[in-house]
C-alpha cells in the first residue's frame, strides 16, 4: 500500500476516491477481502464479476449504506467516513441500487425526489411543490429518453420505467461520482443505448461512474478502466485498451487467476 | 403531428389512468356501500332517517373516526397500535381526575393530552429507535396504560369537573350549526390530516416508510423521526377523543376505551388503510368508521340482539383484510 503506486493508479490527477484495503464480512462470510483502488474525477470504471463476487456490497460501502469492517476511504485525499446514504450524497456520491429503492405507492416524481422534495412557501406553512417536481422529473425521464409519466405511481410501471426513475434521482444534486449496480438488468435495447449516452455525457462533465454490469458489450463500450471482483478480492484493475472480452470472462470465472 | 397524436394519445392514457385509481379506492366503494345501506335502511326503517337518529349515528362514530385518523397513519407506516383503547382510558381518566381536583379546564386538557402523548412518546421510542415489533411494543402498552389507569383513579369514578364543568361538558355534548362538536372535530382532524399526507413532505415520508423502509431509508427520509411521529400521533387522536367523550358523557371511569382499538383498526382498513403499508388516507379513515356504526345502528334497528356486534365488527375486518388480499393477488 506504498503511496507511489497509487500515483501511478492515478495517471488523471488526484483521485476523487480512495479506498484502501477495505473488507467487509457478514458473519462468517468475507463479503469483501482487502479491496484498493481508487477513482478519478470523470473516470468511467466497469466493475465485473460473477453473482456473490461482492459487487454490491462494495457499492453499498462507498455508498455510506454499510460501514466497511475494516480498511479507509479517502475523498480527494482527506479521510472519510459514511454513516448514512445521506452523507455520501452530500459529498457528491450518488447511487443506482441493484434493486433500485423505490417505493411503490408513490410516484415516479415523488421517488425521484424522495428525501429531498422540492417545497414553496414559508417556516412551518412550507407544502410540496408538486408541479415543479412533476415537471423537472418529466425533463429527466425525456433526456433519458423513457416513457415514464412523472404522475404514474411506480407500482404501475415496467422493469424500464423503474429504471429510469431510479436514474433520474442521481441527476438531481451536482453528483461527482455516481456508482450504477446493474443499471441495464431491466431495460430493452433502445434504453440501454440511452443509458450508455448518458454515462458518456457524465464523463464529458466531468462525472465519474462506476458501472456494475453483466453486458461485456456495454462494458467495453464506455468504459476506460475495468476492475474484476472474483470472490470478493480484485483480479484485475486495468485499462480496457489492454483488456479483452475473453480476458474478463477468463478473470470472472477464475480460469484466469490474476491479471 | 405527430406530436400532438402522442401528445392526446398522453392526455387520453392519463385520464383512464386517473379514472382506473379512483376506482381502485377502497373508499370510493365504501362510500357507495355506505350510500346503498343508508337508502335502504331508510325505506325499511321509519326512525332511520330522522335527523335524530343522524346526529346519534354521527356523534357515535366521530370518538372513533378521531382515533381512526391516528390509526391510518401508523398503519400507512406498516405499524399497529393496539393501545389507543388503553390509552384513552388512561388519558380521559387524567383529565377527569384534574379537573375533579378543582383545576381549570386548560391544565385538565393539557394532562390528559400529555398522558396520552407520554404513552405514545414511550411506543415509538421503542417501535423506532430500538426496533421492536409494534405489535408487540403497543399490545404491552395496552396492558400497561389500562393498569395505569386503575391505579390513577383509584378504581373512582370522576363526574365532577371543577370550576369549569360548564364548558367542558359542551365541548364534548354541545354542538355548532347543528353538528356536534366531536364531529367538527373528526372532520377537522381528518382535514388536516389529510392536508399533511398529501401536501407536505411528512406525509409522503409516511407513505414511503410504510411502502418500501429500505428505500426510505437510502433516501435520506428520516424513518426513526417518521415512526415516532404517528405514534404520538395516533395516542393525540386517542387523547382528543377521550376528552371529547368523557365531556360528552359527563363522567369516567377507568374502563373508558375499552376494545375500542378494534373499532377503530376496522374503520381504518374498512376505509382503505393497507396493513401491509403504503396505502391509507383519511376520507377512508372517516368514512370507514361511518359504515360500521351505520350498520351498527341498522342491526339494532333491524331487532337484531346487541351481543352480535361484537361478532359483526369480526367479520367486517377480516372481510377487508381479504378484499386486500385478492385486490393484491389479482395486481401481481
Ligand atoms: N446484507 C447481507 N447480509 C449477509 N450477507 C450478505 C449481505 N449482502 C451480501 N451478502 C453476501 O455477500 C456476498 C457478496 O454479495 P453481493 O455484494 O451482493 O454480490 P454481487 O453484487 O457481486 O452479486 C454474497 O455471498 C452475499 O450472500
Ligand atoms: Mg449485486
Amino acid at each position: 500500500m506504498s503511496t507511489e503506486t497509487h500515483q501511478e493508479d492515478c495517471a488523471l490527477g488526484e483521485p476523487f476516491l480512495e479506498l484502501r484495503c477495505i473488507h467487509k464480512h457478514f458473519g462468517a462470510i468475507q463479503a469483501v477481502k482487502s479491496v484498493s483502488f481508487t477513482i478519478s474525477p470523470g473516470e468511467v470504471i466497469g466493475l465485473m464479476g460473477d453473482n456473490g463476487a461482492g459487487k454490491s456490497t462494495l457499492v453499498n460501502i462507498m455508498a455510506g449504506n454499510y460501514p466497511p469492517s475494516g480498511g479507509e476511504i479517502y475523498m480527494e485525499g482527506k479521510r472519510v467516513h459514511f454513516s448514512k446514504p445521506v452523507h455520501a450524497r452530500k459529498n457528491g456520491i450518488e447511487v443506482v441500487y441493484q434493486d433500485l429503492a423505490l417505493c411503490d405507492h408513490l410516484s415516479a416524481a415523488h421517488n425521484v425526489f424522495l428525501g429531498q422534495e422540492l417545497k414553496k412557501g414559508f417556516g412551518p406553512f412550507r407544502i410540496l411543490d408538486s408541479e415543479t417536481m412533476y415537471t423537472v422529473a418529466g425533463d429527466l425521464f425525456r433526456e433519458l429518453k423513457s416513457e415514464t409519466r412523472p404522475r404514474d405511481l411506480v407500482r404501475e410501471m415496467s422493469g424500464g420505467q423503474r429504471q429510469a426513475v431510479a436514474i433520474a434521482r442521481t441527476r438531481l444534486n451536482s453528483a461527482r461520482l455516481i456508482l450504477m449496480d446493474e443499471p441495464t438488468a431491466a431495460i430493452s435495447v433502445r434504453q440501454v443505448s440511452e443509458v450508455m449516452e448518458l454515462i458518456k455525457r457524465l464523463q464529458h462533465d466531468g462525472i465519474a461512474v462506476l458501472l456494475i454490469s453483466h453486458r461485456m458489450p456495454d462494458v467495453f463500450a464506455v468504459s476506460e478502466r475495468i476492475i474484476v471482483l472474483r470472490r470478493g478480492q480484485i483480479v484485475a484493475d486495468k485499462p480496457i485498451a489492454c483488456s479483452s472480452p475473453e480476458e474478463v470472462t477468463g478473470l470472472i470465472t477464475g480460469a484466469i487467476e490474476r491479471a | 403531428m405527430v406530436d400532438s397524436a402522442v401528445i392526446t394519445e398522453e392526455v387520453q392514457k392519463q385520464g383512464s389512468t386517473l379514472l382506473q385509481r379512483l376506482l381502485r379506492r377502497q373508499a370510493l366503494w365504501v362510500t357507495v356501500a355506505l350510500i346503498v345501506i343508508c337508502i335502504l335502511m331508510g325505506f325499511l326503517s321509519d326512525s332511520f332517517a330522522t335527523v335524530e337518529n343522524f346526529s346519534n349515528v354521527t356523534l357515535n362514530f366521530s370518538f372513533i373516526g378521531i382515533i381512526a385518523v391516528g390509526m391510518t397513519a401508523v398503519i400507512i407506516t406498516r405499524g399497529i397500535d393496539l393501545s389507543v383503547g388503553s390509552v384513552m382510558g388512561l388519558s380521559g381518566v387524567v383529565c377527569g381526575l384534574v379537573l375533579a381536583s378543582g383545576a381549570p379546564i386548560e391544565a385538565g386538557i393539557a394532562a390528559g393530552l400529555l398522558s396520552a402523548l407520554a404513552c405514545g412518546a414511550v411506543n415509538g421510542y421503542l417501535i423506532a429507535f430500538l426496533n421492536l415489533s409494534p405489535f408487540v411494543v403497543t399490545l404491552g402498552m395496552l396492558s400497561i396504560a389500562r393498569s395505569l389507569a386503575l391505579v390513577v383513579s383509584n378504581n373512582k369514578m370522576f363526574y365532577e369537573f371543577g370550576p369549569d364543568e360548564d364548558i367542558f361538558v359542551e365541548m364534548g355534548g354541545g354542538s355548532l350549526l347543528g353538528v356536534s362538536n366531536p364531529t367538527w372535530a373528526l372532520l377537522i382532524l381528518a382535514l388536516i390530516f389529510g392536508f399533511m399526507l398529501n401536501f407536505t413532505a411528512w406525509g409522503r415520508h409516511v407513505i414511503a416508510v410504510g411502502s418500501n423502509e429500505q428505500a426510505a431509508r437510502l433516501t435520506g427520509v428520516p424513518v426513526k423521526a417518521v415512526k415516532m411521529s404517528v405514534y404520538l400521533l395516533s395516542s393525540l387522536t386517542a387523547g382528543i377523543s377521550a376528552i371529547m367523550i368523557v365531556g360528552w358523557m359527563g363522567a369516567v371511569t377507568n374502563a373508558l376505551g375499552m376494545t375500542y382499538e378494534l373499532r377503530v383498526i376496522a374503520s381504518a382498513v374498512i376505509g382503505g388503510a393497507d396493513l401491509m403499508g403504503g396505502v391509507g388516507s383519511a376520507f377512508g379513515a372517516v368514512i370507514g368508521a361511518a359504515l360500521i356504526e351505520i350498520i351498527r345502528n341498522g342491526l339494532l334497528m333491524a331487532g337484531v340482539d346487541p351481543y352480535w356486534q361484537g361478532a359483526f365488527i369480526g367479520i367486517f375486518i377480516i372481510l377487508a383484510v381479504l378484499l386486500e388480499r385478492i385486490r393484491h393477488r389479482r395486481e401481481e
